[in-house]
């Protein structure tokens, strides 16, 4: 019979587990502080020439990495957690994109280089009469916020139900996957699907009525994206902290002995496939205002394939390890394109032989090997002579 | 071993059909059976790994099932569980739902478990967390997200550690546990999971005498409550059972009875020993 | 087919920087200017243009005093005096004056309206060719109310008849001088040179003719010497003109083009006709009566039928009498018509298709009308079976391509379970072995050697790939067996580092491998069905490949080693297999035979370092839709991929009959999981 403290130990185990602890939330906090009051008030209010001044270039480009570490923060959700390796989620990411794309095109107006009322440019320059019917009602907002999420979550709904029940596993959904993005790839391309080609979306100038290169837009967008990001991680948090979140564990390492308990594997990778879409769909959606242009590239396997590098290198199966790899390579990668082009490649290629090979448990795996060692080390030096002998 | 009382099982014979496809659940065809195979044949290019089987168990029956290598124990357990579909024959659970056209999970959800020969369980979660898993709950993902444990439940998981004695190691990751360890914990998890038709595969593989006692006795108290399954290449384990035993070979039933029965049959002697 | 820069991934590392490199109101200023720039002025219009337009300005600037000279001496032939000009063209010994006083007397010299420049103009059907008298280049086409010809009076005349007689000078003698008098600037010059060669009546001339009518002939700029080129991939193969002997192989930026205009090419063919009628070889009699089709003239026609009724040999004779039909379907006699028709029906010639559509607007019998009708549907039909025939052969190929890249995937997959993203690496790695095996041979080895490079490039392909492979196996896939998905990004982070390595080695752009001798060309089947060796070669390869694969397999005790690690690695294994030994040599093998598919691709496109991605997603689905581990799926596999892609892509365009196949395969895969050929059993669901 268990005693009475094995009872309150199991009670305690059952409780609900919470979404960070005490010191995980005051870090939380503060990161979010740093990244949403100081960030933006150390680029407005101290002057230009200041040391403490924040350059104007810096805000778009923070915002673009919140962007990526969203994406990898949904690539994490189904692979470090489902053990599905999506290799096309560059995909959902580009549709979301696309979506907020024809929005900001529909915002142009007559502002356009043809000056016409109704048609964005290069649908003019196509000799095209009226607009296609899949473009109606992306003028309004909401309408467009809404594709940026039934689109990619359609998708990834239609593919995932297929896939998932014929137990498309491994890396033949990888592939499948792949397939996808490369077939999005080339769909984009052509200029008669009505998404302008190969040049894609572009020249936005409004977002909600304020114009998005100015200086307080990019801000504001900005911090949408740094609020999307923390968001999102409490959202991911919440699934993967959840009896859902074992689910997918157990369909991760041994997906046929859940059947044998009564769970649908289908389901349970259905729900992280989707939600992980649409949280892609949603950080493509930040993104395309803050560069500025929406093309077909985004689309091709390369790119989705690098988000997943982006994981393993920060520490797939660790929410905060997507994030950190998502940031701290796309960090690398701007500074090296800009100093050494041609040694960016050779870099990431070594990464992803690197992290799979030396460090497969990311960055965060590193530091918790590191931790581990220093402390091992600790109570050997704090051993007796005789111990040490003894070893 | 000292055991609380079982928590109350689900009634046996009635399954959980709820949400089964009506053509699948029959009026009762053949009464007062638990599992009824009928004329079950499957075979893999050409080789034919069970052949016409036929197979009767009765509610709370404890069955033993032996049979040498490659004589269809663990197909047939496949094609109950829905891993494997037959290419002909009846494969009823409790006397009307069809089972051959039914996936696992439906199967599993109608109250049939099953323990591998390889003791599978989820290696990177904690002896609790596994026990969480089997917990018997509604399955669907959004009411997983949201689930909680109530006090029925934690008293289920207490009864079932405290049955299978890893107490000690609920916080344990269950990949360190150790083979025999492993195989508790999945006849553990079975028994949170309440199912009424519990199939075990070689149970006792890899277990230490003491081990194995213990197992029988398990299995023993469950007798009546549940209905049972085992097979076992373990002979003495058998004969611990003292339970009715069906010999398979080349996937169809050689010989039916009790242990000595069937020890004494000529034609099993001749498939164990060769001639 | 995924060849064309359509499909192919953008270029990663531009991708790359757009998205993180730059300020995005950077992007956003390039990418207005750009697309302001686009939709003013297309580009690829546009920077041709340009391109021209600088180059004459730099002309202009380095032109030379004589220059200058000739210029205005032109200038002055439009004035209502011309005569002072005319002597001054006459005492100049530039060639351009002589031609220009050569065009003045046949009256093919204009004034330019739009520019007030005299030019040559040669009448070309509708349009006229303009030639600068100044500069000797060919401008443009132009219509004939843009220009404004030259007209003399009587004196002005009388004193260009010397100059004229003097410009034209003495004609070409001999085949040599003959061939280089082709190289004259305008068409007036170079019908006189043509008139010359009828005059030798060497059988020399047909291929120079020929290859003149075809655009093949060309001046070699190093020493302006004529030559005949045959394409060879992306280079040309010479033949020296005069002596009809190989001249190597170079790149057509080497060379320049002797052109014609279509008065000229008909000429071309009536005088290839001529002279191959007389010809001894019988292909080469039935050449001349093929190329005599449409442009025969009355004086060959009788030639025609004179050659026809002596002819012996069976193909070049009904090349004759088609080419007779052809001319006697304009016949007065109904009958005559009717059995030109009859003949000509059973043609499945293109040009045939033209005769009878012109014919067919022409006749005015109702029943040879019919009787047009129905040759033309008939020819019509034959054409469009051709066309789906040609797809299917094309599909074929496509489909050999496919097979020789995904085999070696198919076998690696099969055995170590793992897939393997630098696939198409070893591709490319095959295909810049056969670029640096051609540049050795042509470096140390002497010209006639060159067709064999292709046969050495092979093994050395296979080496180079499969050492690679081996290294990459022991040095990273085995420390991450029982890991697929970790082990597809590390290959794909090896397969960057790869390109990357052979970027920086020889650069970015593409790199030309040219087809030996031996490749260039087409089989012909009946009529007008073509299929190029290059293709057939690749057909027969890449089945002799899958051929040795499955000899290896099956025969070696290696191939046994391999069909027990596939089927249960453990008990191999246990056994005594060497299963490290024979993973290291499988992933050798398929790699090498990669890397011998690198050496078929180069041979029907380009070679540059992404040439791997182009190919690895087909291979993809190509294991995947056949199943893995097995050759005949794979087999199956590639040729369905191949074909069917091929075959919808005349239906619905090469990019969406792409789509099309990759949903049908995603479409697929939820059917078949495993592909087309999967085991089954218990062993399957490992």
């Amino acid at each position: 019979m268990l005693d009475k403290t094995g009872h309150d130990d199991l009670k305690l185990l059952a409780r609900p587990k919470p979404l960070l602890d005490r010191r995980g939330w005051a870090a939380f906090l503060a990161i979010g502080f740093v990244l949403i009051v100081l960030v933006p008030l150390f680029n407005l209010a101290p002057a230009t020439g200041s040391a403490l001044h924040l350059p104007g270039y810096l805000i778009p480009l923070l915002g673009k990495y919140a962007c990526y570490a969203i994406l990898a923060l949904s690539l994490d959700l189904v692979w470090g957690y489902a053990g599905i390796l999506s290799l096309g989620h560059g995909a959902f990411f580009a549709l979301g994109g696309y979506a907020m794309g024809m929005y900001l095109m529909r915002q142009i107006g007559t502002r356009g280089v043809y000056g016409h009322p109704e048609l964005p440019d290069f649908m003019v320059f196509l000799n095209w009469k009226e607009l296609p019917w899949y473009w109606h009602g992306f003028d309004s907002f909401p309408f467009a916020l809404l594709m940026v999420f039934l689109v990619p979550g359609l998708l990834a709904l239609v593919l995932g139900w297929f896939a998932f029940r014929s137990r498309v596993t491994g890396v033949y959904i990888s592939i499948v996957t792949q397939a996808m993005t490369f077939a999005l790839l080339l769909a984009f391309f052509r200029n008669d699907m009505g998404f302008g080609g190969n040049n894609g979306l572009t020249d936005f100038k409004d977002i909600l009525g304020f114009p998005v290169q100015a200086p307080e837009t990019r801000i504001g967008l900005y911090v949408a994206s740094v609020l999307s990001l923390g968001l999102c991680f409490l959202l991911c948090r919440f699934v993967t902290r959840s009896k859902l979140g074992r689910v997918l564990l157990a369909v991760r390492d041994a997906e046929s002995r859940v059947r044998f308990l009564g769970y649908s594997p289908t389901s349970a990778k259905l729900f992280a496939f989707v939600l992980s879409a649409l949280l892609a769909g949603l950080a493509g959606a930040l993104y395309v205002p803050q560069v500025g242009i929406i093309n077909p590239s985004e689309f091709s396997p390369a790119n989705s394939i690098e988000v997943a590098i982006w994981v393993a290198v920060g520490g797939r199966g660790t929410l905060y390890g997507a994030i950190l790899g998502g940031v701290l390579i796309n960090l690398v990668k701007t500074w090296l394109t800009g100093a050494a082009p041609e040694l960016w490649l050779f870099v990431l290629g070594a990464l992803f032989v690197a992290s799979t090979l030396l460090f497969p448990k990311g960055i965060v795996g590193l530091v918790g090997q590191w931790q581990a060692w220093r402390a091992e080390r600790r109570s050997y030096q704090s051993a007796t002579p005789a111990e040490k002998a003894a070893e | 071993m000292m055991r609380p009382a079982m928590p109350p099982p689900t009634p046996l014979v009635e399954p959980a059909t709820a949400g089964i496809a009506p053509d699948v659940v029959h009026k009762p065809r053949v009464s007062d059976t638990q599992l009824y195979l009928d004329g079950v044949t499957v075979s893999f290019d050409g080789f034919k790994a069970i052949n016409n089987l036929a197979l009767m168990v009765a509610p709370g029956e404890l069955r033993t099932i032996i049979g040498p290598n490659g004589a269809g124990k663990t197909t047939m357990m496949d094609i109950i569980t829905g891993k494997t579909r037959p290419d002909a024959g009846e494969v009823l659970f409790a006397g009307r739902v069809d089972l051959t056209k039914l996936d696992e999970t439906e199967i599993a959800n109608l109250g049939i478990g099953r323990k591998f020969q390889k003791p599978t369980v989820f290696e990177n979660l904690t002896v609790f967390e596994n026990f969480e898993l089997a917990l018997k709950a509604p399955r669907g993902s959004f009411r997983t997200l949201t689930a909680r444990l109530d006090s029925e439940a934690l008293d289920r998981i207490a009864w079932a550690l405290d049955t299978v004695g890893l107490a000690a190691k609920l916080r344990d990751q269950a990949g360190a546990l150790s083979h025999g360890q492993k195989q508790w914990l999945e006849i553990g998890m079975l028994l949170v999971q309440d199912t009424q038709l519990i199939l075990l595969d070689e149970p006792v593989a890899g277990m230490t005498d003491a081990e194995t006692k213990q197992t029988a006795e398990l299995i023993l108290s469950l007798k009546g409550e549940r209905t049972l399954v085992v097979v076992e290449h373990d002979m003495e384990f058998v004969r611990d059972l003292g339970a009715r035993v069906t010999v398979l070979h080349e996937g169809s039933v050689l010989s039916e009875g009790s242990v000595d029965h069937v020890q004494n049959d000529p034609r099993v002697i001749e498939v164990y020993l060769g001639r | 087919m995924a060849t064309g820069p359509f499909l192919r991934l953008p270029a990663r590392e531009g991708a790359g920087t757009a998205r993180a490199g730059l300020d995005s109101a950077d992007i956003n200023a390039r990418r207005i200017i750009k697309t302001v720039l686009n939709r003013l002025v297309p580009m690829n219009r546009f920077l041709p243009l340009l391109m021209v337009a600088l180059m004459l300005a730099l002309l202009a600037m380095m032109r030379p005093a004589h220059a200058q000279d000739l210029a205005a001496a032109l200038a002055g032939l439009a004035d209502s005096d011309p005569r002072p000009a005319i002597t001054a063209l006459t005492a100049s010994d530039d060639e351009k004056a002589k031609a220009a006083l050569a065009a003045l007397a046949q009256g093919n010299l204009y004034l330019r309206l739009a520019d007030n420049a005299v030019v040559i103009g040669e009448k070309d059907g509708e349009m006229v060719v303009v030639t600068n008298a100044a500069t000797g280049d060919i401008e443009d086409m132009a219509r004939p109310d843009e220009l404004q010809p030259i007209t003399l009076s009587e004196d002005a005349r009388a004193l260009l008849g010397d100059a004229g007689a003097a410009a034209q000078g003495g004609g070409p003698l001999d085949f040599a001088g003959a061939v280089a008098a082709l190289k004259a600037d305008n068409f007036a010059d170079k019908a006189r040179a043509i008139d010359a060669f009828t005059v030798l009546a060497d059988p020399r001339a047909i291929p120079v003719f020929q290859a003149l009518a075809d655009g093949r002939l060309f001046v070699r700029k190093s020493d302006g010497a004529v030559v005949i080129g045959n394409a060879s991939g992306n280079d040309v193969a010479l033949t020296d003109a005069v002596s009809q002997e190989k001249a190597g192989i170079v790149a057509p930026a080497a060379l320049d083009v002797i052109f014609v205009n279509n008065n000229l090419r008909n000429v071309l063919r009536e005088a290839v006709g001529r002279l191959g009628l007389a010809s001894p070889d019988p292909a080469q009699r039935r050449a001349a009566a093929n190329a005599l089709l449409d442009a025969a003239t009355p004086d060959t026609v009788a030639l025609l039928r004179e050659a026809f009724a002596k002819e012996s040999n069976g193909a070049a004779k009904s090349a004759m009498a088609l080419s007779l039909a052809a001319v006697e379907l304009a016949d007065a006699d109904k009958t005559r018509r009717l059995l030109a028709i009859q003949v000509l029906s059973g043609s499945s010639d293109l040009r045939v298709r033209a005769l009878l559509q012109a014919r067919l607007s022409q006749e005015s019998e109702p029943d040879v009308k019919a009787a047009l009708d129905a040759a033309f549907d008939r020819l019509q039909f034959k054409l469009q079976l051709y066309g789906y025939a040609e797809n299917l052969v094309q599909g074929i190929s496509l489909g050999s391509v496919l097979l020789l890249a995904a085999v070696g995937l198919a076998i690696t997959f099969g055995v170590m379970g793992i897939i393997n993203m630098a696939h198409g690496e070893m591709i490319m790695l095959g295909a810049y072995s056969a670029y640096v095996t051609q540049e050795v041979f042509r470096a140390f080895l002497p010209p006639s050697w060159i067709g064999a490079y292709l046969i050495a490039a092979l093994p050395v392909a296979f080496l180079v790939a499969a050492a690679i492979g081996i290294a990459l196996e022991r040095g990273v896939i085995r420390f991450l067996y029982g890991r697929p998905l970790e082990t597809m990004l590390a290959t794909w982070g090896i397969s960057l580092i790869l390109q990357q390595t052979v970027r920086a080695i020889f650069g970015a752009p593409n790199k030309e491998v040219a087809n030996p001798e031996w490749m260039t060309g087409a089989l012909e089947l009946a009529g007008g069905f073509a299929i190029t060796w290059n293709r057939i070669y690749i057909i027969i390869f890449c089945f002799a490949v899958l051929g040795l694969i499955v000899l290896i397999l099956r025969r070696t005790s290696f191939g046994l080693h391999m069909r027990a690690v596939t089927q249960n690695r453990a008990m191999a294994d246990v056994m005594g297999i060497p299963t490290a030994r024979v993973d290291a040599l499988t992933f050798g093998l398929g790699s090498g035979i990669a890397g011998m598919a690198g050496v078929a691709l180069s041979q029907i496109g380009n070679v540059s370092p992404n040439l791997g991605t182009i190919y690895i997603v087909d291979s993809f689905l190509v294991v995947v839709f056949g199943g893995v581990g097995n050759l005949m799926g794979t087999l199956v596999g590639a040729l369905t991929l191949g074909v069917v892609n091929k075959l919808l892509e005349p239906v619905a365009g090469a990019v969406l009959g792409k789509v099309v196949v990759l949903v049908c395969i995603i479409l697929f895969i939820q059917k078949r999981p495993r592909g087309l050929f999967a085991a089954k059993g218990r062993s399957a669901d490992a």
